[in-house]
C-alpha cells in the first residue's frame, strides 16, 4: 500500500457535484410545501405604525400572511435570535426576533411574512403588502454611530454595544511609546463585504405527518448548531430535531449563523404542521445574509533605532450592525490577537469599542477578524520600513518571532502562545519564488524609462489563529460552546470502513481528506471509506466547521480514532493468533507476528471477527466502532508570506495583478491539492477585499450595490495564475501535526495586495489607498498625492 | 429576481412579431436574446405584461454580403458577429467590440439588435455601429424604413423606434482599410465599460463614446478638433466637452471626463487618426 498522506488525490466529492447530482436545499421537494415571501423593510430605521396585508391575502396561491406583531402573539418563539459570543458581561444586546413587531433596524429587516404555494405567488404576495413607516434616524454608518448624534436603537441611548480591551502591560506599552525612535501610524478602514458563496441561504422545514417532530433541510456550515439553537429559542424539544446540510455551496461564515428565515420557517412549520421554505435571492442576500469587516482601525507601532519593534498599540471601533448575530461582538475579539503579527513585541495594547449602526448585521466571514488583523500590522510594518528607511522584507526580518528561527510553544505579548514557527525560511522561499530582487530591478527600470505604468511589490507576512480550542480557554473569552469535534470509525462486516464526521463540509472536501486519513493510519484503499456528515441524526455529535477548524480538529479525532481502531484490532489478533501483543506489527493494513511472517490477519478479517464476536477476548465489546471527541490543548497557528506584483496605470488609475506568489506553512498537509485550492480561493477572497468589493450604502442606510451588477466579485479573467509554495512546520498542538488552510489566503493576500499597490505609487506621494483600491481611488490618489 | 408574472408568445416571423406589437401595445415587450430585458424584469423595473419572443427567428440570424456594405440580421448573436471573418476583413472594429461584450456565455446570447434597441449608453455596439455609420432597417405595419446610427438613439433607453416597430437588419459600410481603435475601460472583463470609445479613421475619423451620456453618442468636439485639423493630443483633450457624464458607484463625472481624454487619445493613436 503506498502512502495516501500527503498525496494529491483527487476530490471524492466532485463527480457528484459536477455531474448535478448534488442535492441542495433548493433540489429537495416535499408535497405540499409552502413558500415564504418575505416582506422587508425598505427602511433602515423606522417604527411600524401598521401593515396592510388585505390585498396580499387575496393573492392567488396565497396560504396566510403573518405580520411581526401577529407573530410576536402566536408564541412562536421563547427566545430571541440567539448571540453566544457576549463579549464582555455588560454588553449591549437588544432582543432580536425574526420578524420585527414594532420598529424596523435595517434595511431587509422582516417585517411580515407570505406563506404561498410557489414561490412566485410568494414574491407577488409579499408586494401587495402596504406598510406605514414613522421613519426615525438613522445611523447609516459606523461613523455616524461614533459619532452618536444619532441612536440606532432608540431604548439604548447609546450606539456603543460594548468596550472590550486587551491590555496586559499598559504601563510597558506607554513607557515604549514614551522612549521610542520611530512611530507610526496607520488609520484604516475595513469596508463591509457581502459573501457570495455560489448557493444562496435556503431552508425547508418538514414536520412530520403526525406532528412533533421536523426535519430541517438548510444551507448550513453548522447543521449540529442549528439544532440546538432551534430547540433554545423555540422550545421545541432537542430531541425532535433533525437537521441536514445537503450538498452545501459554500459558506465562508456567511452560512455559520441562526437566521430570522430558518427560524420562522422552522416555527411556521411546526405550527401549521406544513412543510415551509425560502431560498434567498441574489439580491436579497445582500440584506438577509450577515456581512463581512465594518472596521476602523488605529494601528501605531513604537520602535529603536534600528526599527525593532517596542510596542504596538491598536484601537478599533467595530460596525455590529443592527443586531448581535451569533458571534457578531467576538469577531473582532477572535482578531485582537493577531495584531502582534509574527513579531517580537515586547509591549501590546488592544482596545476595541463595538458599535451598532442601522445596517444589516456583521458577523463572520472568510479569516472573521484575522484578516482585519493582519492587514492592519502588514500594512504598519511597511509604513515603518519607510520610517526606518529599509527594505520591507528587511523590516521583517528585523522583528520575526525568535529572530526567524524555529521555535515551539512560544508565548506571545498578545498572551497567546504559538505552537510552532519558522518564518526566515518561509521569507526566504516566497522572496525566492516571486524573484523579488528582479522584481525590484524591473521597478526601478520602469521608473528611470519614464513608464506610466508602474510595477508595485508588495509582502504580506501573516501569522493566523485556527482550531479554537480547548474549550477552556474558550470559555476565557465568554465564547458560548467549546471546541472540541467528534469523529467516529467503524469497520464494516465486509472490511469496509465509514466515518462519522462531526465537522461539516460545505466545499472543503471532507470526505476525501478523511478518507486518506483513515486509508493512511488503517493501511486501507481510500475507496473502500465513506464519509457520513451533515445530518445530526448520522453525526449526533458535532461542532460543525468555521476558523479552519475541521483538519486540526475534526480530522485529528478521526485519526486518534482510526489509533483507537487498531488498538482493539490489536489485541483481537493477538487473541486470535495466540501471540503476545508487543510481538505484533501492524503494517500495509494487516497485522503479523514478529519472526513468523505466515502468521498474520488483514483488519478486514479482523472486522469480520469483531462483528460476529465468536472468538474475541474474555469480556471484549463486539465490533470495531470507536469514536473520540478530541479537545487540542492549543490553537494551531499557521503562516507564510504573500507576494502580491501588480502594474498601476497611473494614466487611469487602473490596478493589474500582474503576479501573486503564495508561500504558506499550515504543517503536515493530507492533500496538497486541497490545500492549493484553500489557498487559491481564499487569495482571492482577500484580492477581491483589496481590489473590487465594498457594500456601499447611501446616508439612508440603503444598500447601493446589492446585485452582481455592481458589486464586484472578482472571475478568473482578473487574476494570474497564482503560484503556491509551502514551508512545513509541524503544530505541536496536534498528533497529526496540522494546521489550517481554510482562511490563510485571505488573511495574507489583502495586505499584499494594497501594500503593493502604495509600493507602486510611492513616487507620487501616496502613502496609504483605501480598500477597495477602485481606478477611481487611486487616480484620486496620485492627483492628490502629487498636489501635496 | 423574481419577475412579475406575464404572458409569452413566440413570435413565428418578424411579420407576427410586429402584429403582435400592434395588438398589446405599451404592454408588451419584444425579447431577443433576453440578457437586457431579463434582469430589468428580475428586478421588476420593467413588468410588460405580454412577451413577444423572437429569439427564434433564424431567418434573422445572418451576415451577408451587401455590396458596399455588410447586412446583419437583427438577431444576430454576439459571438457570431465577433468570429465572422466578413467583418473581420470589411469592418473589424465590430468583430472587435463584440468579442468585448460581457462573457461568452452573454455573447451567446444577446444579440446586435437587441443591443442597439435597448440603447444603452453604456453597452459597446452601439458606439461601434456609431463610428461606422451604419444604417438600421427597421420593420412596422406600414412597412419598411432607414435610420442613421446617428438618429437612432434618441433619449436613455430610448431609440427612433416606434412601439409597433422592430429592427430587423443594420447595414454596415464596408471600411476593409480604415484605422481603428475601440478602448473598453473597466474593472472586470466581463463588465460593462465605465467608459468606452470607438474610432474609425478612413479619410476622416469617427468618434463614439460609451457611457458618457445619456445614450450612445458621437465625441462631436473631438470631431470637429479634428476636422480643424487639430492633433490627436489637442483633439483628445476635447473628449468631455459639451457632455454631462453620468455618475455611479465606479466614476464620478469628473474621473469619467478624464478616461474619456486618456481613452480617446490612446483609440486616436491606435486608429493613426490626427
Ligand atoms: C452579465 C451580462 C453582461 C453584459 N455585459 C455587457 C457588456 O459588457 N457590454 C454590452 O454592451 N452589453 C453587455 N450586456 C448586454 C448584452 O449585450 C445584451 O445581450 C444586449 O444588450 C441586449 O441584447 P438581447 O438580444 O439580449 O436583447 P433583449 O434583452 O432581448 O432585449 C433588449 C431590449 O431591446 C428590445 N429588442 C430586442 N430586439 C429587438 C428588435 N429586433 N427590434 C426591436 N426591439 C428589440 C427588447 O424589447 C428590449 O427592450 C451584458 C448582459 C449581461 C446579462
Amino acid at each position: 500500500m503506498t502512502a495516501v498522506m500527503g498525496t494529491p488525490m483527487k476530490r471524492k466529492e466532485d463527480p457528484k457535484l459536477l455531474t448535478g447530482e448534488g442535492k441542495f436545499v433548493d433540489d429537495i421537494q416535499v408535497p405540499g410545501q409552502l413558500w415564504m415571501g418575505m416582506v422587508r423593510s425598505t427602511m433602515a430605521h423606522a417604527n411600524i405604525k401598521g401593515i396592510d396585508t388585505s390585498a396580499a391575502a387575496q393573492m392567488p396561491g396565497v396560504h396566510s400572511v403573518y405580520t411581526g406583531s401577529e407573530l410576536a402573539d402566536m408564541d412562536l418563539w421563547i427566545a430571541p435570535l440567539p448571540c453566544v459570543w457576549p463579549v464582555t458581561p455588560d454588553m449591549l444586546n437588544p432582543p432580536h426576533y425574526p420578524v420585527a413587531a414594532e420598529t424596523a433596524h435595517h434595511v431587509g429587516d422582516i417585517v411580515a411574512v407570505v406563506l404561498a404555494d410557489s414561490r412566485y405567488e410568494a414574491a407577488d404576495a409579499a408586494e401587495q403588502v402596504v406598510v406605514d413607516y414613522e421613519v426615525l434616524p438613522v445611523v447609516a454608518s459606523l461613523a455616524d454611530a461614533v459619532a452618536g448624534e444619532k441612536l440606532a436603537h432608540q431604548d439604548l441611548g447609546t450606539n456603543q454595544a460594548y468596550h472590550w480591551a486587551l491590555e496586559p502591560a499598559p504601563e510597558a506599552v506607554e513607557a515604549a511609546f514614551a522612549s521610542a525612535v520611530h512611530t507610526v501610524k496607520g488609520e484604516f478602514v475595513q469596508q463591509r463585504l457581502i459573501p457570495a458563496a455560489m448557493e444562496p441561504r435556503g431552508v425547508l422545514a418538514v414536520p412530520s405527518p403526525h406532528g412533533g417532530e421536523l426535519t430541517i433541510y438548510s444551507s448550513t456550515q453548522v447543521p449540529h448548531i442549528l439544532k440546538v439553537m432551534f430547540a433554545a429559542t423555540t422550545g421545541i424539544p432537542e430531541q425532535k430535531i433533525r437537521v441536514i446540510a445537503p450538498a452545501v455551496g459554500g459558506g465562508f461564515g456567511a452560512k455559520l449563523n441562526v437566521n430570522p428565515d430558518e427560524l420562522l420557517a422552522v416555527t411556521l412549520a411546526n405550527r401549521l404542521g406544513r412543510a415551509v421554505r425560502w431560498t434567498e435571492t441574489r439580491s436579497e442576500a445582500a440584506f438577509s445574509t450577515h456581512q463581512g469587516r465594518g472596521q476602523h482601525q488605529t494601528i501605531e507601532i513604537a520602535a529603536d533605532a534600528e526599527g525593532k519593534i517596542q510596542a504596538v498599540r491598536v484601537h478599533l471601533n467595530a460596525d455590529m450592525g443592527a443586531y448581535m448575530m451569533l458571534i457578531t461582538p467576538g469577531v473582532p475579539v477572535l482578531g485582537s490577537f493577531l495584531y502582534t503579527g509574527v513579531y517580537n513585541v515586547p509591549a501590546f495594547g488592544f482596545t476595541c469599542d463595538g458599535y451598532f449602526t442601522n445596517l444589516t448585521p456583521t458577523d463572520a466571514y472568510r479569516g472573521a477578524g484575522r484578516p482585519e488583523a493582519s492587514y492592519a500590522i502588514e500594512r504598519a510594518m511597511d509604513m515603518l520600513a519607510a520610517e526606518v528607511g529599509v527594505g520591507p522584507e528587511e523590516i521583517r526580518r528585523r522583528n520575526y518571532l525568535a529572530g526567524g528561527e524555529a521555535f515551539e510553544d512560544l508565548e506571545t505579548a498578545s498572551t497567546l502562545v504559538f505552537d510552532s514557527g519558522h518564518y526566515g525560511p518561509n521569507l526566504d522561499a516566497a522572496l525566492e519564488m516571486a524573484g523579488y530582487s528582479d522584481l525590484l530591478a524591473q521597478q526601478q527600470a520602469r521608473r528611470d524609462a519614464g513608464d506610466k505604468k508602474e510595477l508595485g511589490i508588495g509582502l504580506c507576512t501573516y501569522v493566523e489563529i485556527c482550531g479554537l480550542a480547548p474549550s477552556r480557554a474558550l470559555a476565557g473569552l465568554n465564547y458560548g460552546a467549546g471546541g472540541w469535534e467528534a469523529g467516529t470509525v467503524r469497520l464494516l462486516p465486509t472490511g469496509k470502513v465509514e466515518v462519522v464526521s462531526g465537522s461539516t463540509p460545505h466545499g472543503q472536501g471532507h470526505e476525501t481528506s478523511w478518507s486518506q486519513i483513515v486509508a493512511d493510519k488503517l493501511g486501507i484503499d481510500p475507496n473502500d471509506v465513506t464519509v457520513l456528515h451533515s445530518d445530526t441524526a448520522i453525526s449526533p455529535l458535532g461542532l460543525d466547521t468555521y476558523g479552519s477548524r475541521s483538519l486540526s480538529v475534526g480530522g485529528v479525532a478521526i485519526a486518534m480514532a482510526c489509533d483507537k481502531v487498531i488498538d482493539k484490532a490489536k489485541q483481537i489478533a493477538a487473541h486470535q493468533l495466540e501471540a503476545n501483543l508487543d510481538d505484533l506489527t501492524f503494517e500495509g493494513g494487516s497485522f503479523s507476528v514478529k519472526g513468523s511472517p505466515d502468521k498474520a490477519l488483514a483488519i478486514q478479517e479482523i472486522a469480520f471477527g469483531a462483528f460476529t464476536a465468536h472468538n474475541l477476548p474474555d469480556g471484549m465489546e463486539p465490533n470495531l466502532n470507536e469514536q473520540v471527541i478530541f479537545d487540542p490543548p492549543n490553537f494551531a497557528f499557521p503562516f507564510g508570506t504573500h507576494v502580491a506584483v501588480v502594474e498601476v496605470d497611473t494614466d487611469t488609475g487602473g490596478t493589474t495583478l500582474l503576479d501573486y506568489i503564495a508561500v504558506d506553512d499550515c504543517g503536515n498537509q493530507v492533500n496538497p491539492m486541497i490545500v492549493e485550492g484553500q489557498i487559491h480561493g481564499g487569495i482571492v477572497q482577500g484580492v477581491a477585499q483589496a481590489l473590487y468589493e465594498v457594500a456601499e450604502y447611501d446616508a439612508d442606510g440603503n444598500c447601493k450595490n446589492p446585485s452582481f451588477l455592481d458589486y464586484l466579485v472578482p472571475s478568473p479573467t482578473e487574476l494570474p495564475n497564482i503560484k503556491t509554495g509551502f514551508t512545513t512546520t509541524p503544530s505541536t498542538s496536534n498528533p497529526l501535526g496540522v494546521k489550517g488552510a481554510g482562511e490563510a489566503g485571505t488573511i495574507g493576500s489583502a495586505a499584499a495586495v494594497i501594500n503593493a499597490v502604495c509600493n507602486a505609487l510611492k513616487p507620487y506621494g501616496v502613502n496609504d489607498i483605501e480598500m477597495p483600491a477602485t481606478p477611481m481611488r487611486v487616480w484620486q490618489a496620485i492627483n492628490e498625492g502629487s498636489q501635496g | 429576481m423574481i419577475p412579475a408574472a406575464f404572458d409569452y408568445v413566440e413570435a413565428v416571423s418578424a411579420e407576427a412579431a410586429i402584429a403582435a406589437l400592434g395588438q398589446h401595445g405599451d404592454e408588451a415587450k419584444l425579447m431577443a436574446g433576453g440578457h437586457s430585458l431579463l434582469p430589468l424584469m428580475k428586478f421588476r423595473l420593467a413588468t410588460p405584461s405580454v412577451v413577444i419572443d423572437i429569439g427564434r427567428l433564424s431567418d434573422l440570424s445572418y451576415i451577408n454580403d451587401g455590396g458596399d456594405h455588410v447586412a446583419i440580421g437583427a438577431l444576430t448573436r454576439h459571438a457570431a458577429v465577433e468570429t465572422s471573418d466578413l467583418l473581420k476583413s470589411q469592418a473589424p472594429i465590430l468583430a472587435h467590440v463584440a468579442g468585448e461584450v460581457g462573457d461568452p456565455a452573454v455573447r451567446h446570447r444577446g444579440t446586435l439588435g437587441g443591443s442597439l434597441a435597448h440603447g444603452d449608453p453604456a453597452s459597446d455596439l452601439p458606439a461601434a455601429i456609431l463610428a461606422l455609420n451604419a444604417t438600421m432597417v427597421v420593420k412596422g405595419p406600414s412597412g419598411q424604413r432607414e435610420i442613421a446610427a446617428t438618429d437612432f438613439f434618441t433619449g436613455f433607453l430610448q431609440t427612433a423606434l416606434a412601439a409597433d416597430e422592430m429592427l430587423t437588419e443594420i447595414r454596415v459600410p464596408k471600411v476593409p482599410d480604415a484605422g481603428w481603435s475601440y478602448q473598453k475601460f473597466n474593472r472586470r472583463a466581463q463588465d460593462w465599460a465605465i467608459v468606452g470609445v470607438a474610432a474609425v479613421s478612413n479619410g476622416s475619423t469617427n468618434v463614439a463614446l460609451v457611457n458618457m451620456g445619456q445614450t450612445p453618442l458621437r465625441a462631436a468636439a473631438v470631431e470637429a478638433a479634428l476636422g480643424g485639423g487639430a492633433s490627436a493630443a489637442d483633439a483628445a483633450a476635447a473628449a468631455a466637452e459639451g457632455l454631462t457624464p453620468p455618475e455611479d458607484l465606479n466614476a464620478d463625472a469628473t474621473y469619467r471626463a478624464h478616461l474619456a481624454k486618456v481613452l480617446v487619445g490612446r483609440a486616436l493613436s491606435e486608429a493613426g487618426a490626427g
